[in-house]
């Protein structure tokens, strides 16, 4: 499978660091995806000194370098949902709401803009039965397939799992080395080339130790 | 010959071509048509002269049209472009009149293309009541967008409220970025505009080409060249621009160019082009070149033969000049304002100034630096290469008409096969 993001502006828009707790709490679900997400598609924001957008605004619009650090290092990959990810990233930005009698404003044009994505997901027709050959799929996969199965699928699955672990336990216990490999893969502090690359690898490494 | 998709393949690889091909696939002999009021000149032109032909090729039925009128509407509607971008206009309602009356006669006109098409894109608010039309009579089949092309983040409001009553009911508007957007009922989606890496303004040139057009202004290739290409508009601060040249060249032999259109159907660009001059006086190392609307190739052999690119605006939209320029491999220094922001990861790929001192001091850095120079100029070509080319302009479209056809849920699953 693969997938494609299109960006809707939901025309919310904060001034403040209190501004942007209001919109937090009613937001769409959606924006909470795109701005933690959303940048690993958004290539060129890779080198960005943080790894989500609150946290980029909170450091380049507000200059509040604290709160920024914090919003930072929210993981997204720990919350069973998004709802469980907004009330976290409400939780930081309160308590720095109680710490600090002055409430960081950004400059008229720098306001944090709320986006949310939609995601088309369409077959690429291409099918496997053997886990093997994704040693040699894998370093060609499209980066938003990658995505698709990386790190949308952490949301879409009950399990909160990649793709590529849900498939190989169907296996049964066969691959379960190579799932437990595959777990421990941090996608967040990366960009998706590199994600392909580390799993690429992964796979070619595996199956050449137990060729 | 190469088909088209092979020649934009040979820059951006089979990947993204194969993803074209697979979001196209659902699309296949779909009518779409797009509108706008000029077939020459202007970026949207630009745009379209190419992604026509690019969803032809694969598969889609795209068509576009362009919409005439009288000069009372084109007096309308530049007045209307101003406003919208800000300007205190005021549009008296004789020329209303003519913005509506040319409308309906271009629906007329237009009438069984637009009812048939299965999505109508209208671009910017030249065509945008041709909807009213359609809607006033039976036999409308589509899904109509509205494409705003330029900066409406602070427009004179009474020219937004009229233009609002027409844009309104569209099923959705696209915007460039977030901040151009006002707010509306209807979905609001961002896609950023893009360049063409095979028009004359941007496709590879040869080391020979770009001497040639240099030495043909008495540019010198042994010393740094600094060059800003635009309109000679105080918004662009070409002013400014001559300043930070003036602060770097106390310390570093270096050349400034300011390139920008003709200034003859432009009373205020006269103007500005007589400031300019007046202020960098007899400076031989200043090169103010006025260059006709079709100089594509020469801007791009000035960008390929700067240095450093500078776009030194107080404001901006997008700022396609600058993507141009970092497509070109240069480190653009340039006004941290609009569509900039976007472009440039300061100290990445450029520096984001605020002043002409700012300017000067990262001026004085790179030249210092010809190593970071290089480094960032890879970076800038990259950028551009994974977000700003047309392809992924394309890429938008298709994902846009797949969402609006398909649902307007969260994730949009397209049951067929796509095979490329």
């Amino acid at each position: 499978m693969d997938c494609a993001l299109i960006s809707i502006a939901t025309g919310e828009k904060a001034q403040n660091l209190r501004e942007l707790r209001d919109c937090l709490k009613t937001t769409h679900r959606g924006s909470l995806y795109f701005h933690f997400w959303g940048g690993l598609l958004r290539q060129h924001s890779s080198d960005t000194e943080f790894q989500n957008d609150l946290a980029n605004w909170a450091y380049r619009g507000l200059n509040d370098v604290r709160v920024a650090e914090q919003l930072s290092l929210i993981d997204p990959n720990i919350h069973k949902d998004l709802e469980s990810l907004r009330r976290e990233v409400i939780e930081v930005i309160e308590q720095r709401l109680f710490e600090t009698e002055y409430i960081p404003w950004a400059k008229p044009g720098n306001e944090f803009q709320f986006i949310r994505s939609q995601t088309v997901v369409f077959d690429t027709g291409i099918r496997i039965n053997d886990p093997e050959k994704l040693k040699d799929i894998i370093p060609n996969l499209t980066l938003s397939s990658i995505f698709y199965h990386f790190i949308d699928a952490r949301r879409r699955t009950i399990e909160h799992k990649n793709d590529f672990i849900l498939w190989l336990a169907g296996f049964g216990n066969k691959y379960s080395k190579l799932i437990a490999r595959l777990d421990i893969i941090d996608p967040y502090f990366t960009t998706l080339s590199e994600l392909r690359e580390e799993t690429g690898n992964l796979f070619k490494q595996y199956f050449k130790n137990s060729a | 010959m190469k088909s088209l998709l092979e020649q934009y393949a040979v820059i951006v690889g089979n990947e993204v071509i194969d993803h074209l091909k697979q979001l196209a696939h659902p699309l296949k002999g779909m009518k779409i048509l797009h509108i706008n009021s000029t077939k020459e000149g202007g970026g949207v032109a630009e745009i379209l002269n190419q992604l026509i032909p690019l969803k032809r090729e694969l598969g889609i039925d795209a068509e576009w049209e362009v919409i005439k009128g009288t000069p009372e509407f084109y007096q309308c509607t530049k007045k209307m472009h101003n406003a919208l971008q800000g300007t205190r206009e005021e549009i008296s309602d004789t020329l209303l009149k003519a913005y509506e009356e040319t409308n309906r006669d271009n629906y007329e006109q237009l009438r069984s293309r637009l009812q048939e098409a299965s999505v109508v894109f209208i671009h910017d608010p030249q065509p945008a009541p041709l909807l009213r039309y359609c809607k006033d009579c039976t036999g409308r089949k589509g899904k109509w967008l509205w494409r705003c092309h330029i900066d409406v983040s602070h427009p004179f409001r009474p020219v937004w409220k009229y233009l609002r009553e027409y844009v309104e009911g569209y099923d959705a508007s696209i915007w460039s970025l977030a901040d151009f957007a006002q707010p509306l009922s209807h979905p609001l989606y961002l896609i950023p505009p893009s360049i063409d890496p095979l028009s004359d303004k941007n496709r590879e040139l040869t080391e020979n080409e770009i001497s040639e057009v240099l030495s043909s202004w008495n540019i010198d290739r042994n010393i740094p060249v600094i060059t800003q290409v635009s309109r000679f508009d105080r918004f662009k601060d070409p002013i400014g621009v001559i300043q930070a040249y003036q602060l770097v060249r106390q310390y570093t032999p270096v050349q400034l160019v300011l390139a920008g259109g003709s200034a003859t159907d432009d009373p205020e660009g006269a103007q500005v082009l007589a400031e300019v001059k007046e202020f960098a006086g007899n400076d031989t190392n200043i090169h103010i070149l006025e260059l006709p609307p079709d100089a594509h190739r020469a801007i791009n052999a000035l960008q390929r033969g700067s240095d450093i690119v500078l776009q030194k605006s107080l404001r901006e939209g997008f700022g396609l000049t600058v993507t141009e320029a970092l497509w070109k491999g240069k480190p653009v220094i340039a006004g941290q304002t609009g569509g900039i922001r976007l472009q440039i990861i300061n100290h990445y790929n450029g520096f984001l100034v605020n002043t002409p001192e700012g300017a000067a001091l990262r001026l004085r850095y790179l030249l210092k630096h010809p190593d970071i120079m290089e480094t960032m100029g890879r970076r800038a070509r990259e950028i551009v290469l994974n977000n700003f080319l047309i392809t992924r302009h394309l890429q938008e479209y298709l994902t846009l008409v797949l969402a609006l056809i398909y649902g307007s849920e969260d994730t949009i699953e397209i049951k067929m096969h796509a095979t490329a």
